[in-house]
C-alpha cells in the first residue's frame, strides 16, 4: 500500500478544506471498501480524509414524514431502524441482504452508494481495465463476464454496480444530498451513477471533493408496500446476480395506483424500469399484463456472451415480486 | 503502556493512537497503512485474531470494537483512535473462559481451530445483537422492532454467515451457538 497522510475532520467543512478535491485525497468512512482497494493498489491516494467524526449518523424524521439518513449511519443501525423496517421494508431486506453482519457494522450509508465494482479485472492490477486504467480496454468484455451488466453498458466498460442499497433507495425515489465546490446538491439516487459512456472511470455524478451529508427518504403513500429479493450464487454472504426492489400501492379496486421498479445486478447502476411502471400503473396486475410489461423493460437488453441468463431471471424474479405484493 | 510498534521511517505518514484493547491503555505510534488486526498481531503480540483473507471475506479477523463486531482487517487503526478493542483473549475474566468459549467447547464447535477466534467474537456479537432486537435476513419482518430476535437454527446460520470455516465445523457452530440463546 503506498504511503498517505492521514487528516481527521470535525466537520464537513474541515474534511472539504483537506481534500481540496485533488486526486490523490479520497474520503474515509467506513473503509470497507476503500482500505481493500488501497490494499490491492487500485487505490492510490496520498491524503486520506476521515470523515467518520462527522456529526452525520443519525436517522431524522422530517415535518412530512420523510426520513433524513445521516451519511455515517451504520448500514446495521439502517437496517434496524423502526422507522426503515415499517414503512421502507425494501429498504431494511435490501442492507440485510448485502455483506455479512461484521460488515454492515461498519459499512456507511454514503460509503454504500460510492463502493466501486466487483469486476474481478477492476481489481487485478495485471489485466486491462478503462474503469480504473482509462484507455487499457476492457478485459471483461471477452474475459469472465457472467456477473456483468446487459442494460447501459457501453464498449468501454460492462461493470455492475454491485450496491443493493441503492437499489431499494431508487425504488422509493430517494435523493442524495451533498455539499460541495458548487455548494448543496440533491440529487435522485436513481440519477446518481453514471452509465459508463466514454468515461467509465466516473462512477457517479459527484464533483471532485463533493461529500455525501445525507440520503432522504421520502415518506409512502398509504398503504404501499415494498420489497426487496435477490438472487445470487449461495443463500448469504455473496453479491447480486440479479436483484430487484418493488414498491406497489394499489388502489380499492386492486389496480396499482403506484408501482416502482428497480432491478440491481443487471447494469452500471440501479436500473428504474419506467416503462414497465408506466405500463403497469392504473391496471390491475394480472401475470399476463406484469410479464408483458416486463418483457418490454427487458427488451432493451444487449446481453454479452455468458449473461444471457440474467434476462429471464430478472423477469421471472421481477415478476414474483410484484404479485407477490398484490397479495396481502 | 507503550508500544512503538509498525512505525514507518516516512515523517508525515505516521500517526500517535490510543487504543484500549482488552481492558489496558496503549500509546501508539504507527504507520497509518496499518491494519488494526496487523497492530494486534504484530505490534501487540495477540495472534489469536487470525489473518484469512486480509479482504473482508473469511471473519477470521472478527474482533469488537467499542461493543460491535467488525473485521480488524480492513479497519485502519489510525481512524480508531480512542476506541476500545476487546479480542478472543480478552473475552474471559483472568483465566476464566466466556460463556461462549465454553459452549464452544462443549460443542466441539472446530477442528484445526483457524476460524474459531473469529467465529467466538462474531457470536458474542450476535447475541448483542439478537438482545438488542437487531434483524437479519432470516428475521420474520412481522418481528416488533426493537424486541429481541430468537436465535433459530437459520437465525445463527444467517447471522454467521460472514464467518467461513474450512473444515466445515458448521452444524456442531450452530449448536453452539443455539445452546447460548
Ligand atoms: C466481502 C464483502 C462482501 C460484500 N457484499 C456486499 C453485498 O452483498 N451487497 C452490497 O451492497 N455491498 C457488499 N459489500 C460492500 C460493502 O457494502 C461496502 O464496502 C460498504 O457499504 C462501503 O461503505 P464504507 O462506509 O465502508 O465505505 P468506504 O470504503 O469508507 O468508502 C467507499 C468510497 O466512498 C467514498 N465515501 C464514503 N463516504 C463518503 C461520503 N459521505 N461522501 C463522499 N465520499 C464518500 C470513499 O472515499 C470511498 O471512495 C461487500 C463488501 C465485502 C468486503
Ligand atoms: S467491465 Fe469495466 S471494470 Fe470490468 S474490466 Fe471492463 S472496464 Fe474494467
Ligand atoms: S482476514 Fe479479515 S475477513 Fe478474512
Ligand atoms: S475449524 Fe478449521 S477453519 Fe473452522
Amino acid at each position: 500500500m503506498r504511503t498517505f497522510t492521514y487528516v481527521r475532520a470535525a466537520d464537513a467543512a474541515e474534511a472539504a478544506r483537506a481534500h481540496g478535491g485533488r486526486d490523490g485525497s479520497r474520503y474515509l468512512a467506513g473503509g470497507t471498501n476503500l482500505v481493500d482497494l488501497m490494499k490491492q493498489g487500485v487505490e492510490t491516494p496520498d491524503t486520506l480524509v476521515d470523515i467518520t467524526r462527522l456529526p452525520l449518523d443519525t436517522v431524522a424524521e422530517e415535518a412530512d414524514g420523510a426520513l433524513r439518513i445521516g451519511a455515517l449511519v451504520r448500514n446495521s443501525d439502517l437496517a434496524a431502524h423502526p422507522a426503515v423496517r415499517v414503512r421502507h421494508p425494501a429498504v431494511s431486506e435490501a442492507l440485510l441482504a448485502g455483506a455479512s453482519g461484521q460488515l454492515r457494522n461498519a459499512a456507511t450509508t454514503g460509503g454504500n452508494l460510492l463502493q466501486r465494482t466487483r469486476c474481478v479485472y477492476f481489481q487485478d492490477l495485471s489485466m486491462p481495465c478503462n474503469k480504473r486504467e482509462p484507455g487499457t480496454g476492457c478485459a471483461a468484455r471477452e474475459g469472465v463476464h457472467r456477473d456483468h451488466a446487459v442494460l447501459g453498458h457501453s464498449p468501454a466498460c460492462v461493470a455492475t454496480h454491485p450496491s443493493d442499497l441503492a437499489v431499494a433507495l431508487a425504488a422509493a425515489d430517494a435523493e442524495v444530498q451533498t455539499t460541495g465546490p458548487a455548494g448543496e446538491r440533491v440529487i435522485p439516487v436513481a440519477e446518481f451513477h453514471r452509465l459508463p459512456g466514454e468515461l467509465p472511470e466516473r462512477d457517479t455524478v459527484l464533483e471532485p471533493g463533493e461529500i455525501i451529508t445525507a440520503v432522504r427518504l421520502p415518506a409512502p403513500l398509504d398503504g404501499t408496500r415494498s420489497t426487496y429479493r435477490k438472487v445470487r450464487d449461495r443463500a448469504s454472504y455473496a453479491f447480486a446476480l440479479v436483484s430487484v426492489a418493488a414498491q406497489l400501492t394499489q388502489r380499492g379496486d386492486g389496480a396499482a395506483e403506484q408501482v416502482r421498479i428497480a432491478f440491481g445486478g443487471l447494469a452500471p447502476r440501479p436500473w428504474r424500469a419506467r416503462r414497465a411502471e408506466t405500463e403497469l400503473t392504473g391496471q390491475a396486475l394480472t401475470e399476463e399484463r406484469v410479464t408483458a410489461a416486463l418483457d418490454a423493460e427487458l427488451a432493451a437488453a444487449e446481453p454479452l456472451r455468458d449473461n444471457v441468463f440474467k434476462i429471464g431471471l430478472a423477469r421471472d424474479l421481477a415478476r414474483t415480486v410484484l404479485l407477490g405484493l398484490t397479495r396481502p | 503502556m507503550s508500544a512503538g510498534v509498525l512505525g514507518s521511517l516516512e515523517a508525515g505518514h505516521t500517526s500517535s493512537l490510543r487504543l484500549r484493547v482488552n481492558g489496558e491503555w496503549y500509546e501508539l505510534s504507527l504507520d497509518n497503512r496499518v491494519a488494526l488486526l496487523d497492530v494486534l498481531r504484530e505490534g501487540l503480540g495477540l495472534t489469536g485474531s487470525k489473518k484469512g483473507c486480509d479482504h473482508g471475506q473469511c471473519g477470521a479477523c472478527t474482533v469488537l470494537v467499542d461493543g460491535r463486531r467488525v473485521n480488524s482487517c480492513l479497519l485502519l487503526a489510525v481512524a480508531l483512535d480512542g476506541a476500545r478493542v476487546t479480542t478472543v483473549e480478552g473475552l474471559g475474566e483472568g483465566d476464566g473462559l466466556h460463556p461462549v468459549q465454553e459452549a464452544f467447547l462443549d460443542r466441539d464447535a472446530f477442528q484445526c481451530g483457524y476460524c474459531t477466534p473469529g467465529q467466538i467474537c462474531s457470536t458474542v456479537g450476535v447475541l448483542e445483537e439478537a438482545a438488542q432486537g437487531y434483524p437479519s435476513a432470516a428475521t420474520d419482518p412481522d418481528h416488533p422492532a426493537g424486541e429481541p430476535v430468537p436465535l433459530t437454527g437459520d437465525e445463527i446460520r444467517e447471522r454467521l454467515s460472514g464467518n467461513l470455516c474450512r473444515c466445515g465445523a458448521y452444524p456442531n457452530i450452530v449448536d453452539a451457538v443455539r445452546d447460548l440463546s
